[in-house]
């Protein structure tokens, strides 16, 4: 296939999985979509930097494609402070999912999708006026001034006989993140649904252009709380890169231990709340008592419940000891019995299964042509796991089996948690029980010049993307950009499509049987 | 049925109330009843606002409704309408986008209003700090009585942060805000 042989005759980062950088022109940046988009490849994200210094430099508009060769990063340079607003080719006729993260990098750098279809604000919700944009690097285009009044939001209407709103949020009924819904309604059947997101949004991107490199881990542990391993190991392995450096083999079997542990704590932890949102409060009470009991070993083992700031740059804070490794060992096998009576439980419970099947569905093919990724995008037969398709240290050992189904509803997604823990259980087993022991940390020499990076990783979620710029300076070396993407930027517009045609008390179980990120999502 | 029966049967009751152990999470359980019981009468209820976290905090409050810490056995209920609120319970940092969802929110809540932050965000800013899009810590927003700090706080000292706020009764009382850290350590 000619888009393969070009992306192999690129030069790879040094980093553990293929991840290759290019600059492009305008022409070949639409030309590469088209190519990917019909070689199967996914968009993983966009975003745009502001490589300005002075009065010179550009703005830039980046994409990451993921391949079967690897993950591509284009930059598109869009000309200097001339041009005005700098413009580049939509990527939303290629990939439906461009669309939200274009209105995002609108807002956050004032460079605009020329004709995308969709212009609306997106993480602005007044906060900030139109015309400044918080991630230039002039303070004048920054515009931090006092801030207005919130700005309304223009929801699409759908109208006709019968037709209703029902407004949702920010402020859930539950213990969630906040989120705007719009649903338009007949009866108890949804005829649209439209998010509203952004409310989050509390300038991450920003942020981490204020903190050092060495330190910012802490805040990538921060984007998405149930993703913390995900996130800081993304973030290191970006800055890794950027340093050339390799981290001792036992560091990377200490992060997947804990990686794999984050993966199993989120699916306990969702496969109760599934069920208590069916009416089934015996699942909540089994799978949180299960959830806690993990959790609590993490506390015991790493310090944290949630295993926050145990990934540091240059490998993880602390190794484990023989004991400690023995009690994970046993509570893989306890936690194992009682997921697999708790599965003949959810199994043969008619209610439930009444509830959880033909529930939200995504067809394949609709999650094919959306972009839909990670569990979700498993559970719709989108066979797509970065610890199998690109297996980096240590998971080109461990042989990961991917979880999928095809049905795409509510019940896909609760057996697709269910057989992950089953294999993540293995996999920790495996850890557990290999050679302890070595290094656990390499000291990082950050390079002298201006240099990119880039880490990506398979969370719980689907994968999570960091793209890492620093600026270079002898004895100053900072963040210059930092781009990180959650799969939720994809999913959530998916989620619109599955409740179509569902009765409004589903959607509760239908958006926890997808879980997506609102913090990870508005940065 | 009988695997549920079975499964009920064999776990038996988690929840954690012996206090004889001399750990803190066991004396916590009946000592809290007792002030609940005391102050508000038979219930506590609580509505959460997440102003901005980034969700670990949330992580940790539902793990409150879990067996061992058992809430609801105490007499403290989650409820999903700050009308029917004794307590708001944030978390932070408050994000520009939702100030005025959190004032609103506050605003309809009936007296007490009761107000608990949460975690080192909620306190203080935390690692996010002041920005273009942050308002800072919960007090920036709205008054607050209690403040439990951690990344994320453990479920326990959330549980002591909202016995600390029932304690002190109404916030008319109230001349400034508590530290947890300083009156519970």
């Amino acid at each position: 296939m000619l888009i393969s042989r070009f992306v192999e005759s690129i030069e790879p980062l040094p980093a553990p999985l293929p991840i290759r950088n290019l600059t492009v022109r305008s022409d070949t940046w639409r030309a590469i979509a088209k190519a990917v988009s019909a070689a199967g490849g996914r968009l993983l994200a966009l975003w745009g930097s502001d490589r300005t210094r002075g009065a010179s430099g550009v703005l830039v508009v980046s994409a990451a494609y993921a391949l079967r060769e690897g993950l591509l990063w284009l930059d598109l340079p869009l000309g200097g402070r001339s041009v005005n607003p700098p413009g580049y080719p939509d990527l939303v006729p290629f990939f439906p999912c461009a669309a939200r993260m274009q209105r995002a990098a609108a807002d956050l750098l004032g460079i605009i999708a020329e004709g995308a279809a969709d212009q609306r604000p997106w993480l602005n919700h007044g906060a900030w006026p139109a015309d400044g944009h918080p991630l230039r690097r002039d303070p004048r285009e920054r515009s931090h001034g006092p801030v207005g009044e919130a700005i309304d939001y223009a929801f699409v209407r759908v109208q006709g006989d019968g037709v209703h709103e029902i407004p949702v949020g920010p402020v859930h009924a539950g213990i969630i993140e906040p989120g705007h819904f719009r649903f338009s309604v007949v009866g108890e059947k949804v005829l649209r649904l439209e998010q509203r997101l952004g409310y989050k949004h509390k300038g991450i991107e920003a942020r981490f252009t204020e903190l050092p490199p060495l330190v910012a881990h802490r805040l990538a542990g921060r984007i998405s709380g149930d993703s913390t391993v995900a996130y800081a190991w993304a973030y290191c392995m970006a800055l890794e890169s950027v340093a050339a450096c390799t981290i001792p083999a036992r560091a990377a079997w200490l992060r997947a231990l804990l990686l794999e542990r984050e993966r199993v704590a989120n699916h306990l932890g969702d496969l109760g709340a599934l069920a208590n949102d069916a009416a089934f409060g015996f699942g909540l009470a089994q799978f949180s008592r299960l959830r806690e009991d993990w959790l609590r070993r993490s506390q015991d083992a790493f310090g944290h419940r949630l295993m926050m700031d145990c990934i540091v740059p240059g490998g993880v804070a602390s190794d484990i000891d023989s004991v400690t490794a023995e009690t994970l060992f046993r509570q893989c096998d306890a936690i194992e019995r009682e997921v697999v009576e708790l599965r003949k439980v959810y199994d043969e419970h008619s209610g439930l299964q009444d509830r959880f099947m033909t529930t939200g569905r995504v067809s394949p093919e609709l999650a094919a042509r959306l972009g839909l990724g990670g569990l979700a995008g498993r559970a719709s037969g989108q066979a797509v796991d970065l610890r199998c398709d690109q297996p980096h240290p240590p998971y080109h050992q461990l042989a990961v089996n991917i979880a999928t189904r095809r049905d795409g509803d509510v019940a896909a997604r609760v057996a697709v948690r269910f057989d992950e823990i089953f294999e993540s259980l293995r996999l920790l087993r495996v850890i557990l029980a290999g050679p302890d022991g070595g290094e656990t940390r390499t000291p990082l020499q950050l390079p002298a010049k201006p240099a990119l990076g880039a880490g990506w990783v398979e969370g719980w979620r689907g994968d999570v993307f960091v793209a890492l710029e620093l600026a270079g300076e002898p004895g100053a070396n900072t963040i210059r950009r930092c781009h990180v993407h959650d799969p939720s930027w994809q999913n959530w517009p998916v989620l619109e499509h599955a409740v179509i045609g569902n009765i409004v008390p589903d959607f509760p179980l239908i958006n926890k049987s997808f879980n997506l990120s609102y913090s990870g999502h508005d940065l | 049925m009988w695997r549920i029966l079975r499964q009920i049967a064999r776990n038996g009751i988690r929840t954690e109330t012996a206090p004889a152990c001399g750990d803190a999470l066991r004396v916590q359980g009946p000592l809290l009843h007792q002030e609940v019981l005391a102050i508000l009468g038979r219930a506590l209820t609580i509505r959460q606002v997440d102003a901005g976290s980034c969700n670990g905090c949330e992580l940790e409050i539902n793990a409150l409704n879990n067996p061992y810490y058992n809430l609801e056995g105490l007499g403290i209920k989650f409820v999903a309408s700050p009308r029917h609120a004794d307590m708001l319970l944030v978390t932070g940092p408050v994000s520009r986008n939702m100030e005025m969802a959190l004032r609103r929110t506050y605003d309809a809540t009936p007296a007490p209003k009761l107000v608990v932050a949460v975690g080192d965000c909620g306190c203080d800013g935390g690692i996010f700090g002041d920005g273009y899009a942050t308002c800072g810590r919960v007090a920036n927003v709205i008054p607050v009585d209690v403040t439990v700090p951690g990344c994320p706080p453990p479920p326990i000292d959330i549980l002591r942060g909202i016995l600390t706020a029932v304690r002190r009764g109404t916030p008319a009382a109230v001349a400034g805000e508590t530290h947890l850290r300083g009156e519970m350590r």
